[in-house]
């Protein structure tokens, strides 16, 4: 990824990102959300993450924010017209973001020990690549997460059926 | 190239803007996607440490946190939904019965 391709994609990022909290309209917040994660798919496929790319705007995109905005529809949310009544705490929180930024960068320009980019293996980030290690070194935490989404899907049931 | 630090920059910053959503706005749907923008910063840091170090370890983490988000979206709402139903309210400062 060169520089004109990580700018012209970070800073739409980062303004679509700050969209996401600040509209008052809850509606408005899930699709720049939608942006926003759309934005970062496009990015992982400049890191050569193919099928995270994919990945991403079919179970992010596609169902988790569509699950957010039937959400939204059922509760028939209004904006939020009544501003935040702790003005302090919104203080705080722009604050310690901020000194929280600066001090990455701070970090990250001292450890001056940029190792260079180790060569990339044939097939980094394909669907056969990722699958064949998912289905082999990783295959009980796989396992692991079948279950969790089972009971997921079965929590989710018994919670919203009561 | 853009080098790695500037991922991770970008990573924080995203991180940053979940963090100030979740503490700034009231409405529990809003705190709840600033939550799913905060798995995708570190997700975002994942793949690009990934391809750093040429090794895909990082990428199949990224699976494993997309799972688990999903997972977490499925009940989270669910949780709403129900709260909803009992207290007509999605504000957080309104749902302040378990507060000491």
């Amino acid at each position: 990824m060169d520089f004109v391709t990580f700018f012209a994609l970070a800073i739409p990022l980062v303004v679509i990102a700050i969209m996401v909290i600040a509209h008052p309209s809850p509606v408005y917040s899930a699709l720049f959300l939608v942006l926003t994660l759309f934005l970062l798919a496009v990015y992982f496929l400049f890191l050569d993450a193919h099928m995270v790319a994919a990945l991403q705007i079919i179970v992010y995109a596609g169902a988790i924010m569509v699950l957010f905005l039937f959400v939204i529809m059922l509760l028939n949310l209004q904006s939020d017209t009544q501003p935040t009544p702790r003005r302090g705490l919104g203080r705080a929180a722009i604050i310690g973001g901020v000194i929280l930024v600066a001090e990455l960068g701070l970090l990250l320009q001292r450890s001056s020990s940029e190792r260079a980019e180790s060569s990339l293996p044939e097939n980094f980030g394909t669907v056969e690549a990722l699958g064949s290690q998912l289905f082999t070194t990783y295959l009980l935490p796989f396992e692991i997460t079948g279950i969790l989404l089972l009971v997921a899907v079965v929590g989710a049931v018994v919670l919203a059926k009561r | 190239m853009v080098p790695i630090s500037y991922h991770l920059i970008l990573s924080g910053i995203l991180f940053t803007i979940g963090v100030t959503g979740v503490l700034l706005r009231r409405n529990i749907i809003i705190i709840f996607m600033a939550i799913e923008l905060m798995l995708n910063a570190v997700n975002l840091s994942f793949v690009a440490l990934a391809r750093h170090f040429g090794n895909m370890d990082g990428q199949i983490i990224v699976f494993f946190v997309m799972s688990v988000a999903a997972a977490e979206v499925a009940v989270g709402l669910a949780i709403i939904l129900l709260v909803f139903r009992g207290r007509e309210t999605v504000n957080a400062d309104e749902l302040n019965l378990m507060r000491w």
